[in-house]
């Protein structure tokens, strides 16, 4: 273990600044971690790709995980892989496709690490089929301030493990993890794409697919009013069954955004035309082909950095779930109010979430549509549009990922997520974030 | 192929293991510190190397040294490739006030490497093929007062490993000299980061094709082939003034 110096600690969001006071950079796993450090007030670091706060810890200090990127064990037969928490997705699966198997659940990009993937519970395209990351965990191993180290699975440890998964790194340091791989017969996916020209057709549309498809999201022009609200793009797949031709694999192209884009460039008008001409881009009205399995889960990986077209300032995503009851009102509604307010979302996706549960805690994913919209930040305005968001998802008893958030309230957190309070027993009391100090904080604070 | 690797926990020496397991060879690992090595040589089994040996030593201790590469001839026979990836990076200012500690650093990131370098090249000269890559750094490219305890003791390997070239040249044997430039690891944490500072991930790539191409000497990152020409050729009377 070694001290760092200075390095860009953000958030993926790049909303709010902040750094932590040290960093300590864990290079191997078998050491000793030093968790009673002087500001006693810890948090685990992968990529940074949480978009807001939860990866941030501006009164303490981070632990840099990107060291611990080993493999322990790979099981070519069984398809079990046991790696180091630190390990980003992209080399796991640079790995595990050419043998013929691919990770159980991928989030949007493949730049995260294992031990992010943990504890944020992420969830792909096909959570109506597999559930989410957390599912397919067979056990990890966390280091804890107590200077413990607690080997952690369904069976063993169970309280522990169902908080750390989901648990925003706030149980202790995952050291490794165990993860069950699905088996592939090639790196394609035979993919369809479905113009659909209102929010009820979705619906539709995902009921109808989510049968046979194993991966289904769909993308929404959520600037569109009137005669086409809710129009959008669905997007469905299957691992191909065997891979007679190579598809390019287009989205590893390394272009990258070299700067900041000033904070004019993406306005209503710019987002709006990005829209409709994504809309009209495709003309027939069901498209058949397949494709790399890069293009298809992280068609945003091909621009690294892109998180920068928002400009210095930083920008915000909303994510939400909304109980499948409720979901068809309560969708419509935020984007209403997406569209009234003429801040345009660059980027909006929807989905279903199916049922299967996570054993996760604090884990956001459950049945019902989910909205993720994001915003470039412009001060009191977009905290204002996602406040009115929250009033809609608060009333339809949804709940908003704290791997998107910046500032959701404590309140609204607490009725998110009501068993923060069984969470606090397996929470490390040397743990913390912003989102932490935010949502919970000052409830720790009282009960000591 | 028989890949020998002389400080297997080293951050670079480890990310072209990660190439040379992926492809099957057989990993000769030597390292000092044995629990590290553990973690390492699972890491290379896991991703589909051959047969991988590991010896845990202090490469410093040069006594050891005619014993080691005794036990390599023996359990792996001839070399494929020799990587010589030891060193430490100096605390210069604890050199300074400590001529002893300035001797120490010089015998492990020279005189132990040129040790253990004249001993694997009478074999490589013997077998009459293959390749030895030794990492030194851009460090040794110049003197600066920063820097110069560990950039001499590079400046020297750099000569050493150029020599063993041109007379290894003869007998049919590469020797490549590997010159990062500021590298993202363990070694480097303390340091304050900027815009030059690489990944070892991602020079791993470049010096594995240097060493497959049988080339001479590698800047890694390339770029800092043209920032040390430009270092090297700022006359001395203006160099010494400043503060690099």
């Amino acid at each position: 273990m070694s001290k760092v110096f200075s390095r860009d600690y953000a958030s993926w969001g790049r909303y709010p600044k902040a750094a932590p006071k040290s960093v300590l950079r864990v290079n191997w796993r078998h050491e000793f971690v030093d968790q009673q450090d002087a500001s006693a007030n810890l948090l685990p670091y992968g990529m940074g790709r949480s978009y807001g706060d939860s990866c941030l810890n501006n009164d303490g200090g981070l632990l840099d995980a990107r060291p611990l990127k080993r493999f322990i064990n790979f099981d070519p037969d069984k398809g079990v892989l046991r790696c180091e928490a630190g390990l980003p997705l992209s080399e796991i699966l640079d790995f595990i496709v050419p043998r013929g198997w691919f990770l159980p659940v991928v989030p949007g990009t493949k730049f995260v690490t294992v031990g992010g993937a943990i504890a944020n519970d992420i969830h792909g395209k096909n959570h109506h089929k597999a559930g989410t990351f957390g599912c397919h965990v067979t056990q990890l191993e966390l280091s804890r301030s107590d200077g413990t180290r607690q080997v952690c699975s369904r069976t063993e440890n169970q309280p522990l493990f169902k908080a750390t998964v989901g648990g925003l790194g706030l149980t202790g340091l995952i050291l490794w993890a165990e993860i069950q791989l699905i088996p592939i017969s090639g790196s394609q996916i035979c993919m369809e794409s479905v113009k659909f020209g209102a929010l009820d057709v979705f619906f539709d549309l995902a009921d109808e697919s989510d049968e046979s498809f194993d991966y289904t999201v769909a993308w929404i022009d959520s600037l569109q009013r009137g005669e086409g609200f809710g129009r959008g793009l669905f997007m469905r797949g299957n691992h191909a069954k065997s891979s007679q031709k190579k598809a390019k694999n287009t989205a590893s192209a390394g272009m990258s955004v070299p700067f900041d884009f000033p904070s004019f460039s993406l306005n209503s008008l710019t987002v709006r035309a990005f829209n409709a001409l994504y809309y009209a881009k495709q003309h027939e009205r069901k498209v058949k082909k397949e494709v790399h399995y890069n293009p298809f889960f992280f068609p945003l990986d091909g621009v690294r950095n892109w998180n920068r077209i928002y400009g210095s300032k930083g920008f915000l995503q909303y994510q939400c779930v909304i109980p499948r009851d409720k979901a068809k009102e309560g969708i419509a509604e935020i984007l209403k109010a997406a569209t009234q307010s003429r801040q345009g979302s660059f980027l909006s996706v929807i989905k279903l979430f199916g049922s299967i549960e996570s054993p996760g805690l604090l884990s956001f994913p459950r049945e019902g549509a989910t909205l993720a919209l994001d915003f470039p930040f412009k001060g009191k305005a977009t905290l204002d549009l996602l406040n009115a968001f929250d009033a809609i998802v608060r009333q339809a008893d949804g709940a908003v990922y704290p791997a998107k958030d910046a500032r959701m309230s404590a309140a609204d957190f607490k009725q998110y997520f009501p068993e923060w309070r069984q969470f606090m027993k397996y929470k490390d009391p040397n743990y913390n974030s912003n989102f932490w100090r935010r949502v919970v904080g000052n409830m720790e604070a009282k009960a000591k | 192929m028989n890949v020998v690797i002389f400080g297997a926990n080293s951050e670079i020496a480890w990310e072209c293991a990660k190439i040379y397991a992926m492809k099957g060879c057989n990993l000769f690992l030597v390292s000092r510190n044995a629990d590290k090595l553990e973690v390492v040589a699972n890491d290379l089994a896991a991703r589909g190397a051959g047969e991988i040996k590991k010896v845990a030593q202090d490469l410093a201790d040069i006594a050891k040294h005619r014993q080691l590469l005794d036990d390599i001839d023996k359990s792996v026979g001839e070399i494929d490739l020799a990587f010589v990836a030891y060193g430490t990076l100096s605390d210069q200012q604890r050199c300074e006030s400590d001529a002893a500690e300035t001797v120490n650093e010089l015998n492990t990131n020279f005189i132990s490497a040129a040790h253990l370098l004249t001993l694997l090249g009478n074999a490589f000269e013997k077998q009459k093929r293959g390749s030895i890559a030794i990492i030194s750094s851009v460090a040794g490219d110049r003197g600066r007062a920063s820097n110069y305890v560990y950039g001499s003791a590079k400046a020297a390997l750099s000569a050493f490993s150029q020599g063993l070239r041109n007379r290894l040249s003869k007998a049919g044997v590469a020797v490549l000299t590997i010159k990062p430039g500021f590298v993202d690891t363990a070694m480097t944490a303390h340091l304050p980061k900027n815009a030059l500072f690489a990944s070892p991930s991602s020079i791993a790539p470049a010096i594995c094709q240097a060493i497959e191409k049988r080339k001479d000497i590698l800047y890694t990152p390339w770029f800092w082939r043209y920032i040390m020409l430009i270092i090297k050729v700022i006359p001395e009377k203006i160099f010494k003034r400043l503060s690099l």
